[in-house]
């Protein structure tokens, strides 16, 4: 055995000499000999305090991309660098510039490299970034309970009605569980591709979400199914709860950005919208309880798993998440869901066999799924 | 709390939004704005650190009054001969601080020698082409088609060069420039430069002492404080859109370091507009009026008592204007287009007693 490992040093020496040529023999330098060093910077997160600019940057090149000069609003600026020389390879800066910023208004920043490069990012909504104290905070909290655990919590509330239902009505509430779920990943695949494809080109976002999300999948179905049992009853709710939870957390967080960035004129209905939206969350944790009596306990448990993330994510996302963070959290949950979906449609196909699958109850429960939760989406 | 794609970060906004603005109005009313209290924001508009002048090979406070008469002689005839070797190079230089520019230029600077020289004479400007490309010197003057520094007439191709040779004439505020193809990124990249030819005083008889007053080396012109002052900008990302305004090249330069300017002398300037890209450039003067004579072709005003004048890319004239009746201090100088001067085009006097 140690011998045959052995032999991978063969390959390891080669492959060390192979890269260690190129360094030396440079052939690729003629060609790009007088060519200007390839420069990329994304601004991932903007930070308004008083008078004040704060930017995250992440910047890749084949130099050092150093910012040489700030613009706002097309006029010079001093400001502060954050290490004073970043690195080369995917090195983060944070720039400070006093600015006397307007509330409510467009701000456009242009940064200039040493190579004279210039790039831009506007500042769509000009607002205060709430600070994580005192009253605001309170109330991100309350806005985090409100539109994740508060929904849920009443969703769950339905259980008592879908007990001792016949085989067909429990059916079509698993399917309607599964049109729901298959809703919230196609929406967070979308949501989570929109901030993969936001971040710099070299952690390759996009690859990375879907490989994150497979593997979720995978680990989360392996876990599940451990025992050598597929999860039925409360370990499905379970596994439902923590995807959907996965999915708010990621939810929270775009709630706390848009905070942050600023936002329309505010209206109530649509905090209306959101709760309605949001208890159907609630039925599909339920929907695998109803041959169970599990205690209140349990059932707080659920809607705390799949709602207290929202709250968390809302504070967080305030705080300026890259973009490659939030694609992250949304390859999590998307995993998760993805997960469950397999799951429940197993233990369908486990009483009945996958004919069932196309039967009228579950075929009509899995639209009747997907057209409340687009009907209800509409609200918001 | 799925909701659809494209409403989401604003619709979001607005929900959550309707707690926080309930929560801070008391401890962050004052924030609600980016003001900065107490603060002059003034001088945070600016370029942070400064240009390296002695590693550039040019410093903008030189070159205002670096005259250049050439080299002067006597022909067979008995008129002046003034003769100028000027040589077209590639230098990479700090068009700001940090920042690094490809320039293409005449003698390694940005503006071009100035060359001076005074109505009449004969001006024979051997012109070397050290540059990678193609490049030229077409001035803005009354010359022969042979000389005017265009292709077919004048190009000189990279390590060859060319001599051209006319009267100087007429007086004037005038410039040169390269006039190969591509014209806008020959001008943009550096290739300009202005000339001046003073007016002779003995062939203005009724206008004698005015003359006078503009003839480098005279009397009566050594009363006078003159500064040539090029308009020009950068376009450092090659977008056709100037990153950076000046006046001689770097920006925020007389910001920094102002112009001294003794109160009771006179004061002239010689203003090029050759900036690239946009259709005007401007000079706004704070606290005082001028008088302008477009081209600085005429003895007398073409406009009088302005404050602000206004040039397309090429257009060129003499302010004269006095601090005489002021008090000692700062006086702004800058492009009346705003946002020319927040992107560099901003200056200073500082009038002594």
């Amino acid at each position: 055995m140690s011998a045959r490992i052995a032999w991978l040093g063969v390959p390891a020496a080669l492959l060390v000499l192979t890269v260690a040529l190129l360094l030396w023999w440079r052939p690729l330098d003629s060609l790009s000999e007088g060519a200007p060093p390839v420069e990329e910077a994304v601004v991932e997160a903007v930070r308004l305090t008083q008078g004040n600019i704060g930017i995250d940057l992440r910047s890749d090149g084949s130099e050092p991309v150093v910012i040489a000069q700030v613009q706002v609003d097309g006029a010079y600026r001093r400001f502060s660098l954050s290490p004073a020389r970043p690195s080369a390879w995917l090195g983060g800066v944070t720039i400070d510039i006093p600015y006397p910023w307007v509330e409510g208004e467009a701000h456009h920043l242009a940064l200039i490299t040493t190579t004279g490069a210039v790039f831009d990012h506007t500042i769509e909504v000009a607002q205060l970034t709430p600070e994580l104290a005192g009253p605001a905070l309170e109330m991100l909290g309350a806005v985090g309970l409100l539109l994740g655990v508060v929904p849920v919590a009443i969703g769950l509330m339905t259980w008592p009605a879908m007990r001792h239902a016949s085989r067909s009505v429990l059916d079509f509430i698993l399917a309607l569980t599964v049109g729901l779920l298959a809703f919230l990943l196609v929406d967070t695949v979308g949501e989570g591709l929109e901030a993969a494809h936001e971040t710099i080109g070299r952690l390759r976002g996009p690859v990375l979400f879907w490989a994150l999300l497979g593997a979720t999948a995978i680990i989360l179905l392996a876990l599940g199914r451990r025992g050598g049992k597929a999860p039925e009853g409360l370990m499905l709710a379970f596994f439902i709860a923590l995807g959907i939870g996965l999915h708010n957390f990621g939810e929270g967080l775009a709630v706390g950005a848009a905070l942050a960035s600023g936002s329309a004129a505010l209206a109530t209905y649509l905090v209306i919208g959101f709760t309605i939206h949001n208890v159907t969350e609630g039925i599909g944790i339920a929907a695998p309880l109803t041959a169970e009596k599990p205690s209140l306990m349990k059932f707080a448990g659920l809607a705390l798993l799949a709602g207290a993330p929202a709250i968390a994510g809302t504070l967080l996302g305030t705080q300026a998440v890259s973009p490659f963070w939030t694609a992250v959290c949304f390859a999590l949950g998307a995993g998760a869901i993805l997960q469950v979906i397999i799951e429940v449609m197993a233990l369908l196909a486990r009483r009945g066999g996958w004919g069932r699958l196309l039967a009228p109850p579950f075929a009509g429960g899995a639209v009747a799924g997907l057209a409340i939760m687009y009907g209800t989406a509409l609200l918001v | 709390m799925n909701m659809p794609h494209l409403s989401r970060r604003h619709l979001l906004g607005s929900v959550a939004a309707v707690p926080l603005t309930v929560a801070v109005p008391v401890a962050q009313a004052a924030q609600h704005s980016g003001h900065i209290h107490g603060a002059d924001d003034q001088f945070n508009n600016t370029v942070m650190g400064d240009v390296d002048y002695v590693r550039n090979g040019f410093d903008p406070h030189a070159i205002l009054t670096d005259w250049d008469a050439g080299a002067v002689s006597t022909m067979a005839d008995g008129r002046r001969l003034r003769e100028w070797t000027i040589t077209a190079v590639d230098h990479e230089f700090e068009v700001a601080p940090g920042i690094t520019f490809a320039g293409w230029t005449y003698n390694g600077r940005i503006p071009g020698p100035t060359l001076r020289c005074t109505e009449g004479d004969r001006l024979r400007i051997r012109f070397v082409n050290g540059g990678s490309h193609p490049h030229s010197m077409h001035f803005h003057g009354i010359h022969s088609a042979r000389m005017d520094g265009v292709p077919g007439a004048g190009i000189a191709q990279p390590g060859a060069e060319f001599v051209y040779e006319f009267d100087a004439k007429p007086f004037g505020c005038h410039h040169y420039h390269c006039h190969a193809m591509p014209l806008k990124r020959h001008i943009h990249k550096g290739l300009y430069g202005a000339f001046i030819v003073d007016p002779d005083p003995a062939r203005h008889p009724d206008r004698q002492a005015i003359a006078a007053s503009r003839l480098l080396g005279s009397p009566e012109n050594g009363r006078w404080q003159e500064f040539i002052m090029v308009m020009n900008g950068f376009d450092t990302n090659f977008d056709d859109e100037n990153e950076f305004y000046a006046v001689n090249s770097i920006p925020f330069a007389y910001a920094k370091r102002p112009i001294r300017i003794e109160r009771a002398r006179p004061v002239r300037v010689y203003l090029v507009n050759m900036t690239e890209f946009d259709p005007i450039n401007s000079f706004h003067l704070h606290a005082n009026f001028f008088d302008f004579f477009d081209h600085g072709t005429t003895l007398d005003p073409t406009h009088r008592i302005i404050d602000t004048v206004m040039m397309c890319q090429a257009q060129r004239g003499i302010l004269e204007f006095s601090f005489a009746e002021h008090e000692p201090g700062l006086y702004m100088f800058h492009a009346h287009q705003s946002e020319f001067a927040e992107l560099g085009w901003m200056s200073h006097f500082e009038v002594v007693a």
